[in-house]
């Protein structure tokens, strides 16, 4: 009896767990990611991700509780029957040639495309409707989208995400090219994260900072993938995507070391307790023109190299979920500076004045062999008074010539000559060293046609107007003003008789 | 003898005095009942602040209407209770020097744009109609919450409006007005609507105190920022952002409600003195005959803030159990495993692009309009040519 209490103890002990306090195993769980990607231009790029994945069926009505996944987009794919849904908000455009090609790439302004389901009846009556709910959501006028600005491809926007049959009925893409986006849309976008902007890579996303940039771009994915890797049941994905680029001349003052300081005025203290993943990669593929490396600090711990969008890249990464990485400074302030050879460039620029002083453009540039480099520069002339232009303006304006002074590797080392003994025409130059050579060269003046003004023109409209006025006014003052009346005519005077008496005298009639 | 008597007439002295004490403070209790009396009957409160001016040189007027909602929001109204209408974006402006951000002070000491805020109307929803609708609450069915006015009659409504204006009118975003007899017919829809408990209508315009003649609807108090045939005058240009930042009256009710805080018992006659003529170089005007209660009973809260009534009770409410919720959450774990497996669709299959036929578009009948010029052009070549073809056609 005594030792079958105990027993009987132990077994209830056993049992006790498996009971209420049973542990769940997460259903949704979210990933953060932040890539800084140094441009070729000297901008400096950085792209977020929130991702956050749930392994369940929203279709089915009913889904009251929501841990991570926001409840008023998971409400949404229930009630309008989506299987995908890609909302963008972009300011600024993705300059592909000075910037390489970008992760992803959205139309300026608003972008919203939709594939619905397949049971659902009335497809343009759930896109308006979904449309003006987005818009209440994101503070975003979509609520525009209509029919007007509505197509429904036929051939591209294929579903991103699993799809067993794709009819193109389904899908509706609409473009309002005239959207604003401002801190009233990141607002709402930054309350969907689980971690808001208090913890994680999201304490970063400082509106102040994100909007003075050339390019800003925030997105929600919504889309349905793969469970695991045999692909027998589907997890709900939401993407959260903003990607920012830096102006090196706005943000850096002309000096191209990055910080996130400097970038987003925040640096990282600590990971989101709910994120499972949140990273910080670092683009540090070397840049081999002029020997420059991109030096990151704190060092690494470890790379990730990969194949990315065609080309090779080696990216820095730095795990926050470690806590080496943030134990030891309490933040991370992740650095990046380029070390260049000391020789820098020089660029003196002085604007021009009108009538005072013109522009003045000097620059000491290292041409790289085998190459063509190409210099142009953009200006506009000012439009002058009309007592300011030459008799013959239609010949056009002339812009003097550039002047290119130059040192030339010499193929042979020259020695240096003595002025007084050796002919004139090796003595132009001073030449300090023989392994080069100095040389002025100059480029065509340009002849610029630009409209002038009709200088006859007042001529003209003098010439005119008088005769106008001297017509018109003039015989309607005269209708007017001068009075008509029939004149007896005169008899005549002295003259005119002593006339008529030499006009009898000679037979002829009188006046 | 004598003692007894003193002792008596001292008795009576104190007797009396506790009387007399007694007997006012029953009167103060009872005036105290009198004031509860009428105070306000409100239990929730709303904001619609209007920004009616589009382009850049009109930033004082985002500004103006801006910094009316950092002060209602900081004294508690949430957004869900404010609708914010802007009619152009001057945070994001391409010529804002500093973006995201729109300032109130010179040399940038106070950003009003602030790093929270939600716009509900913005750009071209910036019209009479929609500004109609929202006070009416005849919207479309597909309008999201945060675009409505629900109110109701226990609802204290702010209303400002800041733009151009004349006398008589109001201008919004350069296209359109809105006159002093529309927004007083809508009011008065609004009352036998019951959609509010009091408003208060406050204004920043040119012969602003035009627009609130023509009320006639109980329990409105307007406010204005100059008189009939005076202009509003703007307060302080900042040269690096090259605009005039505030206009004078919103610029001075906005220094007057940074002091006030939820607690306070300031009231309006301290809004009426705000920004005299010396300051304001208009005369800003009120009006309060349509409005029962005692301007000095009235708190600013009433209107700017969000005080609640709390009653605190001490019964106790039991919460339901875990396991319950627990067994409807199991149920979703139990997903439909799928035989065959899926898989991602092809982005670009050109094969399948190419040899896709074309939806053939549905069969209109031909309109009105082509059938009756047809009809035309057979009369003319009947009357013409006689009605004898007919027979070869029939």
């Amino acid at each position: 009896m005594a030792a079958a209490m105990p027993l009987a103890l132990v077994v209830l002990l056993l049992l006790g767990p498996g009971g209420p306090a049973r542990a769940e195993s997460p259903r949704d769980s979210l990933r953060e990611e932040l890539v800084i990607t140094p441009l070729p231009s000297g901008d400096v790029a950085a792209t977020f991700q929130f991702r956050i994945r749930w392994d369940s069926e929203l279709q089915r009505e009913g889904v009251s509780h929501y841990r991570l996944f926001p409840k008023a987009l998971g409400q949404l794919i229930s009630k309008y029957s989506l299987r995908e849904l890609h909302l963008s908000f972009t300011q600024g455009f993705w300059r592909t040639r000075y910037w390489g090609p970008p992760f992803l790439q959205a139309s300026s302004g608003a972008e919203l495309w939709v594939w619905f389901q397949d049971t659902v009846t009335d497809v343009d009556k759930s896109w308006k409707e979904l449309s003006n709910v987005l818009s209440g959501i994101f503070c975003a006028s979509l609520n525009f989208i209509d029919s007007t600005n509505t197509v429904t491809p036929t051939a591209s926007f294929k579903p991103l995400g699993l799809a067993n049959d794709t009819d193109h009925y389904f899908l509706r893409y609409a473009v309002l090219p005239r959207e604003v986006v401002c801190t009233e849309n990141l607002t709402p976008w930054k309350k969907l994260l689980p971690c808001s902007s208090k913890a994680g890579l999201s304490v970063l996303l400082k509106a102040d900072r994100l909007f003075h940039t050339r390019y800003h771009s925030q997105a929600v994915h919504i889309r349905p993938i793969c469970r695991n890797a045999r692909c027998t049941s589907i997890s709900w994905e939401l993407r959260q995507t903003l990607s920012v680029v830096f102006d090196a001349f706005i943000t850096g003052q002309g000096k191209k070391d990055w910080s996130l300081f400097r970038m987003f005025s925040r640096t990282l203290t600590e990971p989101c307790p709910l994120a499972s993943e949140s990273r910080v990669y670092v683009d540090i593929t070397n840049y081999s023109q002029d020997n420059e490396t991109v030096e990151v600090n704190p060092p690494p711990t470890t790379t990730y190299e990969d194949v990315i969008l065609g080309t090779r890249r080696t990216y820095a990464v730095y795990d926050l979920l470690d806590t080496a990485m943030i134990n030891n400074s309490r933040n991370l302030n992740l650095q990046l500076k380029w070390k260049k050879p000391p020789e820098n460039g020089y660029i003196h620029y002085q604007p021009a004045q009108d009538r005072l002083q013109p522009h003045l453009l000097e620059m000491l540039i290292q041409l790289p062999a085998n190459s063509v480099t190409k210099v142009s520069i953009q200006f506009e002339r000012a439009l002058l008074k009309w007592t300011e232009y030459t008799p013959d303006p239609n010949h056009g304006f002339y812009i003097s010539p550039s002047v290119l002074s130059a040192l030339v590797p010499s193929m042979v080392a020259a020695k240096p000559v003595d002025w007084e003994g050796s002919p004139l025409f090796n003595t132009l130059f001073p030449v300090s060293d023989g392994s080069s050579y100095f040389v002025r060269l100059y480029t065509e003046p340009l002849l610029v046609n630009l409209p002038t003004p009709d200088f006859s023109m007042p001529y003209n409209v003098i010439c005119l107007t008088c005769t106008v006025v001297a017509v018109c006014y003039g015989s309607f003052y005269n209708l007017l003003t001068r009075t008509f009346h029939i004149e007896e005519p005169s008899t005549g005077g002295l003259a005119k008789r002593l006339a008529n008496l030499i006009r009898r005298a000679r037979g002829v009639p009188p006046l | 003898m004598a003692a007894a008597h003193c002792f008596g007439r001292a008795s009576t002295a104190l007797a009396a005095l506790l009387l007399l004490s007694f007997g006012s403070f029953a009167a103060s209790q009872i005036e105290d009942q009198a004031e509860q009396f009428f105070r306000s009957g409100h239990t929730n409160n709303w904001a619609v602040l209007v920004c009616t001016s589009r382009f850049w040189f009109n930033y004082r007027h985002v500004a103006n209407t801006l910094s009316v909602y950092r002060s209602v929001k900081r004294l508690g109204i949430p957004d869900s209770h404010i609708v914010l209408m802007l009619a152009d974006d001057m945070a994001c402006n391409p010529r804002n020097p500093k973006p995201a951000t729109v300032f109130s002070h010179k040399n940038m000491e106070l950003n009003v744009y602030g790093d929270d805020v939600e716009v509900d109307y913005r750009s071209y929803e910036v019209t009479v109609e929609n500004f109609l609708r929202v006070l009416t609450g005849r919207i479309p069915p597909s309008t999201p919450r945060s675009k409505r006015l629900l109110s109701d009659d226990r609802s204290n409504i702010l209303i400002y409006m800041t733009g151009h204006g004349g006398n008589g009118f109001l201008k919004f975003q350069d296209s359109e007005e809105i006159t002093n007899i529309e927004l007083a017919d809508a009011f008065e829809q609004m009352w036998q609507k019951r959609r509010y408990n009091e408003l208060l209508f406050i204004i920043d315009t040119c012969q602003g105190a035009s627009m609130y003649e023509r009320f006639y609807s109980p329990n409105i108090m307007a406010l204005a920022s100059s008189q009939v045939g005076e202009d509003s005058l703007s307060h302080q240009p900042d040269p690096a952002i090259g605009v005039h930042l505030m206009d004078r009256y919103t610029f001075y009710v906005l220094e007057f409600l940074e002091e006030i805080n939820p607690a306070s018992q300031t009231n309006m006659n301290d809004l009426f003195q705000v920004c005299p003529k010396s300051l304001c170089v208009s005369t800003p005007g009120h009006r309060t005959d349509l409005f029962q209660r005692d301007p000095k009973n009235v708190l600013i809260t009433d209107f700017f803030g969000s005080v609640r009534k709390v009653e605190i009770t001490t019964e106790t409410i039991s919460l339901q159990q875990y396991s319950e919720m627990e067994s409807s959450y199991k149920e979703d774990q139990m997903d439909e495993e799928l035989m065959e497996p899926l898989k991602y669709a092809e982005q670009l299959p050109v094969a399948q692009i190419i040899h896709q036929k074309p939806k053939l578009k549905d069969w209109h009948p031909p309109g009105g309009f082509i059938l009756g010029l047809w009809a035309l052009i057979i009369m003319v070549f009947f009357k013409t040519y006689g009605i004898k073809h007919m027979k070869f056609i029939f």
